[in-house]
């Protein structure tokens, strides 16, 4: 890994009574991008909010880009962009109107050619309040990359969005992530956080359940993989087959589908067993499990020892 | 162009844009000025006198007492002043811009009212327009300083609705608008005397209009500037860039020190 853009340890943030964050501690190496998974009041926003220099951190180390995000803001600020959970933005501002108030604090030039790369030409004119979810998620999105940050937050960023303007926000993020721009990731979302994020890292009550990519975190899970075969003559759908390392097998339309613990082993048995009834093989998919798969495996588990 | 002027240009749009604040700032005021000018002075001819004083009085009420504190309310509790914490906005600028635009606005009514009062309802002009415009600014401020005070320490749009209201309320019934100072009961006068209106509507008729104060001139100028300084300073402590998780300074309850210099004009000056 090269050096850190951000440095996070023993970081702890307590409400009162309440602990948010205890004494987590990772690191994201430069244009990565980086997941924060976890449900709700897993000390997610909680972590970003000492990131940004929106809290202070009762305890720990925190270093964006060398900054002490609690002590020197505003230093922070021309390294950092955010994207808010809630978008945060006066009602009747434009979206010129905004990015040209945006630059100005930042002091650059108002960047309006973003607006029009994420299709907000047309409502460059229109009021905050007469903007769909998605132009304002857009809006705030342009709004964070304005000024070039080199590290950028996202909270939640596609939440409640379409699946076109879902996809239009992924190909920015990649982009940026292309120029070099760190991004930290904080979603519910587990298909987003597999697509999109090279490592990240589960949030329950406060700790890092686990970190790491998300193949090498479904890898650590008991999940089964789930095998689905279509043949021409349907031999494996007649008969419960033998087959090794399947816990459990079912059909579905024309499919036999099996649930195993050793890939390998199974998938060549089951070859073996088409070939042997001379069977035409039309499709063969293997789905490991996935991030979710795992995500609730670890919230399970953390249910069950809190019990 | 500075981030402070670009803000300001965007606040100043606001002002016109949205129909909450042209109704307060423009709309009210000058359908009100026009009402009372034809009906009041049909009534009262003697209220022609207090006309043009007592309607710019009431537009500055109408702007910053009711206009400027419930969009601090809904920014704050929106996340719209988190958004601009973290893009560098200094809290000073979401304080004094929008005070500042509210007196550009005030500044386009009080033009409209100074110049058409005399031709259409036949009412006195300033003896000393440069007191006239002394006076203006220090109600101004003094207005202004109260709203955006306001704006800070109330938690929400309905205590804002409540708290305005206590200030505007008392000063269109015993703030020398409507009925003259000196005509009221002595403990009306003292309760009178802890309103800006009050003050305002005395340094007007002493050192603007040529006319006969109720008491000290000098003193309520002094009064408004003092309170308007202090209404600022104390915003400024109380601020809060959002209401989860973030302390206040000072409590809320230190919001009601910007009354001081009402009631050390009180013993000073009232009689």
């Amino acid at each position: 890994m090269n050096a850190s853009i951000i440095t996070v340890r023993d970081f702890r943030k307590r409400y009162g009574g309440l602990t948010a964050v205890d004494g987590i501690s990772f690191d994201v190496a430069p244009g990565e991008i980086f997941g924060l998974l976890g449900p709700n009041g897993a000390g997610k926003t909680t972590t970003l909010e000492c990131l940004e220099g929106l809290r202070a951190p009762d305890a720990g180390t925190l270093r964006v880009a060398g900054i002490d995000p609690t002590h020197d803001r505003r230093a922070l600020r021309s390294v950092i962009g955010v994207q808010l959970q809630s978008s945060g933005m006066p009602e009747s501002i434009t979206p010129d109107e905004a990015m040209r108030l945006f630059c100005a604090y930042h002091g650059v030039a108002p960047r309006h050619d973003l607006l029009d790369r994420l299709g907000l030409a047309g409502k460059r004119r229109a009021q905050f309040h007469e903007l769909s979810a998605g132009q304002q998620r857009r809006l705030a999105l342009a709004l964070a990359v304005a000024h070039s940050p080199r590290v950028l937050f996202l909270d939640e960023p596609t939440a409640g969005l379409d699946v076109q303007t879902r996809v239009e926000l992924h190909a920015l993020m990649r982009e940026l992530k292309g120029d070099g721009t760190t991004i930290i990731l904080a979603t519910h979302d587990m298909a987003e956080a597999e697509e999109m994020a090279d490592r990240v890292a589960i949030l329950m009550q406060g700790r890092i359940v686990t970190i790491g990519t998300p193949i090498q975190i479904t890898a650590t899970g008991a999940g089964l993989t789930k095998i689905s075969i279509q043949t021409a003559n349907g031999s494996l759908l007649a008969n419960g087959h033998p087959l090794p390392a399947v816990a459990q097998q079912t059909t579905r339309d024309s499919y036999a589908i099996y649930y195993s613990s050793d890939i390998g082993r199974t998938v060549n048995a089951l070859l073996e067993a088409v070939n042997a009834a001379a069977d035409p093989l039309i499709d063969l998919r293997v789905e490991r499990p996935s991030l979710e798969d795992r995500f609730l495996e670890l919230t399970d588990a953390r249910s069950g020892n809190g019990r | 162009m500075t981030a402070f002027a670009t803000h300001f240009g965007y606040e100043f749009r606001t002002g016109i844009r949205n129909r909450g604040l042209l109704l307060l700032n423009y709309l009210f005021p000058l359908a009100f000025y026009l009402m009372l000018g034809f009906v009041m002075t049909a009534i009262n001819p003697l209220f022609r006198d207090a006309l043009l004083p007592a309607m710019v009085i009431f537009a500055i009420y109408t702007a910053a007492i009711l206009g400027l504190p419930d969009p601090l309310v809904q920014a704050r509790e929106a996340g719209i002043f988190r958004s601009y914490h973290i893009n560098g906005v200094p809290r000073a600028n979401l304080l004094l811009i929008p005070a500042l635009t509210t007196a550009l606005h005030l500044v386009i009514v009080a033009v409209i009212i100074a110049v058409t009062a005399p031709l259409l309802f036949d009412a006195p002009t300033p003896v000393n327009w440069l007191n006239f415009v002394l006076v203006f600014a220090a109600t101004l401020l003094a207005c202004a300083g109260l709203g955006v005070l306001i704006g800070v320490v109330s938690p929400n749009s309905r205590s804002t609705i409540l708290f305005s209201q206590l200030l505007f309320l008392p000063s269109m019934l015993i703030g020398g608008l409507m009925l003259p100072y000196s005509m009221l009961p002595p403990i009306a006068r003292m309760a009178a005397q802890l309103l800006p209106s009050t003050h305002a509507m005395n340094a007007f008729k002493g050192l603007a209009m040529g006319q006969t104060a109720d008491f000290s001139p000098w003193g309520s100028l002094l009064v408004l500037l003092s309170g308007g300084l202090l209404a600022f300073a104390l915003a400024t402590l109380l601020f809060r860039w959002d209401s989860h998780h973030s302390q206040r300074r000072l409590p809320a309850a230190a919001a009601l020190l910007a009354l001081a210099p009402y009631v050390i004009g009180l013993l000073v000056f009232g009689r």
